[in-house]
């Protein structure tokens, strides 16, 4: 809609080493000016490094009613992960 | 989309369908403490009711740099004018978080915005309140933002995902403004006989509102029952006014003022502090926004909105003309 600033979802780095992770979303009218706009909301006490933004209409996300069939399968494949099978207490490093 | 895409119609939650089914998985859900997110169905009293809530929330956030930017220029140190500035600031970018919070439910900014200014939406009368000594600086942190960080504790485990994270947000950063008003308020109460005054002066004036914060008693609240259970409150209004008092006294008493409560009295058999009626009839005055200050706060609103339209309109064109550039 034209009277709308578009919005954008803003992503913090808290520190090299970590990846970006979502915090909320801004409104400006272009790429810079959300990185300005985020930089005032989000990081005013350090709590980052680096930032993006993205324009929100471009997450595709799943669909919350489809949770079941997508995640649900993983449930029953216990034997995954590694405490599925039983090792003597005598073998070591393993 | 994360958010509501306002152009799509199709947006499930554009016309939602109650549905006994959905709606007792839901209330399964919110009683078993797990958060909804902003994709998931809800019903839509539970979506209308949160965005009145943090709207309100955020409105009364920005509201609350009026007040406090009228002593901004008149601070009484370079220290004092920084840590003022750095707390305004804040107060702008919890509306802002708040907002964003809202924008999930599928509502535009636009349209909280034009909410308040059209006099639809409140804010919290605390605001309706004017500022007229520099101690109302320290008695608004230590007091306005003391209050407001009980009901914001309690919060952060609401039951809505985005609400519940800007909580935690601003609670972190609001702590810092009831020390910076606490401290405020210590070096009046230790300064000259004027100052000190002048810090039971604002006390005098800011204690019974801070009371009202709260909301009405339990009795007379008229949403209550529904939102605690729907977790969107955590606590009752009387449950937190009296926690807010059980913390506050013991700090007055440190600064060697007096509440102005010729009821207020330790009761040891309850471990809480009995206190004196609370007058509601000035809260509903001040809610219906009676009185020249609550007029004043939403023209600034409006003015401020207004007088800076164009800058809005300049980046937006701005923004036009550079993809149009990029695309040639």
């Amino acid at each position: 809609m034209a009277n709308h600033t578009p919005i954008w979802e803003v992503f913090v780095r808290a520190k090299n080493g970590l990846s970006h992770r979502h915090v909320g979303s801004v409104h400006a009218a272009d790429a810079s000016g959300a990185v300005q706009a985020a930089r005032d909301v989000y990081t005013r006490r350090s709590e980052g490094v680096s930032l993006w933004v993205v324009p929100s209409g471009a997450i595709t996300a799943s669909d919350p009613g489809d949770a079941d069939a997508l995640f649900a399968p993983a449930e029953d494949k216990v034997y995954r992960h590694p405490t599925f099978y039983v090792v003597p207490d005598n073998v070591k490093h393993i | 989309m994360y958010t509501v895409d306002y152009a799509n119609t199709r947006d499930a939650r554009a016309a939602p369908i109650e549905d006994a089914g959905r709606l007792a998985a839901f209330e399964a859900r919110v009683a078993a403490d797990d958060f909804i997110e902003p994709k998931d169905w809800m019903p839509e009293t539970y979506r209308k009711t949160l965005i009145r809530q943090i709207s309100q929330h955020a409105h009364s956030e920005i509201v609350g740099m009026l007040p406090e930017g009228n002593w901004l220029t008149r601070a009484p140190s370079l220290r004092r004018k920084a840590i003022l500035l750095a707390k305004i600031q804040d107060e702008a970018g919890h509306g802002l978080y708040l907002y964003a919070a809202a924008e999930t439910l599928g509502v535009s900014r636009e349209e909280m915005t034009e909410a308040l200014h059209a006099g639809r939406a409140k804010y919290s009368t605390i605001f309706n309140y004017p500022t007229l000594t520099w101690a109302d600086m320290g008695a608004i942190g230590w007091l306005v933002d003391g209050a407001a960080i009980m009901n914001q504790v309690a919060l952060q485990r609401t039951s809505y995902g985005p609400y519940a994270r800007a909580m935690v947000r601003i609670c972190k950063e609001e702590s810092f403004h009831q020390r910076q008003g606490y401290e405020a308020m210590m070096v009046l109460a230790a300064g000259t006989a004027g100052q000190r005054r002048m810090a039971q002066d604002a006390l005098n004036r800011w204690w019974w509102p801070s009371l009202m914060m709260f909301g009405p008693p339990d009795d007379n609240s008229p949403n209550s029952a529904q939102s605690i259970r729907w977790r969107i409150k955590r606590e009752t209004n009387d449950e937190l006014r009296q926690r807010f008092i059980n913390a506050t006294v013991p700090q007055a008493e440190a600064l060697g003022l007096t509440i102005p409560d010729p009821h207020l009295k330790w009761n040891e058999a309850a471990q809480r502090y009995d206190f004196g009626p609370i007058d509601w009839e000035e809260f509903y005055a001040v809610v219906r926004g009676e009185g020249p200050t609550a007029k004043d706060r939403i023209q600034a609103r409006i003015d401020a909105w207004e007088d800076q339209a164009w800058v809005r309109e300049a980046a937006m064109a701005h923004a036009a003309k550079t993809a149009a550039k990029q695309a040639a």
